[in-house]
């Protein structure tokens, strides 16, 4: 991405703090938006702070560059949402490309629920989004990315998804995924999404799965529950719509338990 | 540090055929079973499993055309307990992973022997091929070749190499050759023409010696292996 | 160097157990995704950008001299699939007897030692390319063709497909595997220097799911 790209389009960065209350609670000393970029608080359930992420202004466009950053101190729990899925279009500056930067850290003790709605690639857009969760060897850890390729009926936009989870300084899982124009070869062939339109994964981080490991197991034609080379479970799917992508990832999490 | 070269400075394996394991002791006398497809290679191994596991510490490697088929009947039937059993899988090449790429064989028979050993004998079964498969000299010390008398009787007279060159012969389900006309004492004179001094052994399982004569012989080798 | 050590090492017959493994292509094949010619390039097109493009930039890292023990784990964290980490081992640890036995080294003699379950393949592959006198460049194209080679001659075998129209496909495919294999070489010069989270992480998520469901099955032609 060209500093032209970047500066026609509009940055924003939100941010996300949660620690303990001192009462056996989470509260958010932190809680800051920017531009459309909206975290709102809103009813939490016991001991767990809930956040939404609201798009205020939609996007992000070719040229934006949105980030969002959330922290979980020790022993706090935050759950993170977003009010509706997240659509890549088309910017004004012709060949502009979209970067959306997700860095999530967990201390020990600490537990983050990171449920955003999909993230859906407009014909004509171009987005590199990049998830980095970097957690502490007791930290807890659900989050779930889904991608679709494309409104109804739509041709996807270019797309490139990274996500990355360091547990104590080490990666355990690192996964890009390339598709649209201009990806790639191959990347809607039957070694890759072989026409799937929707794909996600969901990460399970617990320190009691250094000792039981989840057991590998195929859930249907397109997903699967595997253990990952350390104390983390992954759910990964591939399906022909967001509905039937988030049915096989929400029965991926009810095995896990 | 023995001057040996059966372990270097690293104390890791080398990777070969070697006669000792990286600790210095012998390993396993490892024997191949090979031959067409449906002579008896399997019902062979699971009589000599019978027959031998009293006296001897043993496992059986499998190289099925379709995943571990040869290895699940030797688990049904119970011939030796499931981790001395191992399959490997030979990408619908069986004579490929007993002869021209033998690593993945290798690895199983070393795997047993870190896992259940010490083995006196590893039994490596090639997958059902055709008259020229033979077991590479750098995964087995000795092997057997396994035709049988519902094959043809002209088998032994086309010879190829594991017939002419196998340190053992057998003429399996000699009981089913007044069934399918086959002339067992043609069978042993063109076997004996084209192995010369090589031995042969005439066998039904069904009958009285089933096993016995091939038990023998490799009761044989195992005594000259470890002399 | 000796250009030949290449083709010694590139070669589909070097004994490294290659052959007993279909990368993907069996699993495809029976649910019907490859039924001929052109979904096999396709298939293999899809394999060459993400697994073959990791595995050609971890190759071409060690190769570089990177630190084996982070290689590996760089590629267990790119490999989610506990089936596909097994058979990288799996293989890895054949090709470490093969190459020890065909270009002595004490770097392979340490990697066999370090590496008693095996290190990924792409990782001995690097190690067995120093030890062959080749470079990052050579180890890479052995990887990047190997994650197209071993599929076509599996499908050759699965589906009785025209080995002729399977050599076409590689054929095709070879401007795209010198591609691969300089974003690869580029990829791991920089992991060189900044560490190995900067390598690609390229993911094939059907590769993944129906590995699983592979090695699962009672009857098979290949390991994976």
């Amino acid at each position: 991405m060209t500093d032209t790209a970047t500066t026609a389009g509009v940055r924003a960065t939100a941010r996300i703090g949660a620690r303990g209350d001192g009462r056996g609670g989470t509260c958010l000393p932190v809680l800051r938006g920017e531009g459309p970029l909206a975290p709102r608080r809103t009813r939490g359930s016991g001991d767990e702070a809930h956040v939404l992420l609201v798009g205020a202004m939609g996007g992000p466009l070719g040229g934006d560059r949105f980030a969002v950053e959330a922290h979980v101190a020790e022993g706090a729990r935050l759950r993170v949402g977003s009010a509706a899925a997240t659509i890549a279009l088309p910017g004004q500056a012709k060949g502009a490309a979209a970067r959306y930067d997700v860095r999530l850290t967990v201390a020990d003790g600490g537990e983050l629920h990171w449920l955003p709605e999909q993230l859906i690639s407009a014909r004509g857009s171009d987005l590199y989004v990049t998830t980095r969760a970097e957690l502490a060897p007791a930290a807890r850890l659900v989050l779930r990315e889904e991608q679709v390729l494309g409104r109804v009926g739509e041709e996807p936009g270019r797309l490139t998804s990274r996500l990355a989870v360091r547990i104590a300084g080490r990666t355990v899982l690192d996964q890009e995924l390339s598709c649209g124009p201009g990806a790639p070869g191959g990347w809607d062939g039957p070694a890759v999404l072989g026409g799937h339109r929707a794909v996600g994964q969901l990460v399970l981080v617990r320190p009691e799965f250094a000792k039981a490991p989840v057991v590998a197991r195929v859930l249907g034609e397109g997903a699967a529950v595997v253990p990952l080379a350390g104390p983390a479970a992954l759910v990964t799917a591939v399906a022909p719509d967001a509905r039937l992508l988030r049915a096989l990832l929400d029965r991926g999490l009810a095995e896990l338990g | 540090m023995h001057l040996d070269h059966s372990h270097d400075a690293t104390g890791a394996p080398v990777p070969s055929a070697d006669a000792r394991r990286p600790d210095g002791r012998r390993r396993a006398l490892r024997i191949g079973l090979g031959g067409p497809v449906g002579s008896g290679k399997t019902a062979t191994v699971a009589a000599l499993c019978r027959a031998l596991r009293e006296e001897f510490s043993l496992a059986v490697v499998t190289n099925d055309i379709y995943t571990r088929e040869d290895a699940e009947f030797l688990l049904r039937e119970a011939v030796l307990p499931p981790e001395r059993i191992a399959a490997v899988e030979t990408g619908a090449c069986p004579h490929t992973a007993i002869r021209d790429d033998i690593s993945a064989n290798l690895e199983a028979v070393e795997e047993l022997e870190e896992e259940t050993g010490p083995l006196d004998l590893v039994l490596v079964e090639s997958g059902g091929d055709n008259l020229t498969a033979t077991f590479s000299r750098g995964l087995v010390d000795a092997q057997i070749f396994v035709i049988d008398v519902a094959g043809g009787d002209d088998i032994p007279r086309k010879g190829g190499p594991g017939v002419t060159t196998s340190d053992l012969l057998v003429v399996n389900k000699t009981d089913l050759a007044p069934y399918v006309g086959s002339d067992l004492a043609r069978m042993a004179a063109d076997a004996k023409a084209a192995r010369g001094e090589l031995p042969v052994v005439l066998q039904s399982l069904r009958g009285e010696g089933g096993v016995g004569e091939v038990a023998a012989w490799v009761r044989a080798r195992l005594a000259a292996w470890t002399a | 160097m000796s250009r030949a050590a290449l083709l010694v090492l590139a070669d589909g017959r070097f004994p490294a157990g290659g052959h007993a493994h279909s990368g993907g292509a069996e699993a495809a094949v029976r649910a019907g995704r490859i039924t001929g010619a052109a979904e096999l390039e396709d298939f293999c097109r899809g394999r060459l950008h993400t697994a073959g493009l990791v595995a050609a930039s971890v190759a071409a890292a060690a190769a570089l001299g990177c630190e084996p023990a982070g290689l590996d784990a760089a590629a267990d964290a790119r490999t989610p699939s506990p089936a596909l980490r097994l058979a990288a081992r799996r293989l890895g640890r054949q090709l470490v007897r093969a190459a020890r036995a065909t270009w002595p080294s004490p770097g392979l003699d340490a990697l066999a030692r370090d590496f008693p379950k095996g290190a990924h393949q792409p990782v001995v592959l690097g190690l067995t390319a120093r030890a062959a006198g080749l470079g990052p460049e050579d180890a890479a194209y052995c990887a990047a063709y190997e994650s197209v080679s071993g599929p076509a001659t599996a499908v050759v075998r699965l589906l009785g497909l025209d080995p002729f129209e399977a050599a076409g496909v590689l054929a095709r495919l070879a401007p795209e595997v010198d591609e691969v294999v300089g974003r690869a070489v580029a990829a791991a010069r920089d992991a060189a220097v900044e560490g190995v989270d900067v390598l690609p992480a390229a993911s094939a998520p059907l590769l993944e799911v129906c590995a699983e469901a592979h090695a699962a099955w009672s009857v098979r032609l290949f390991a994976s």
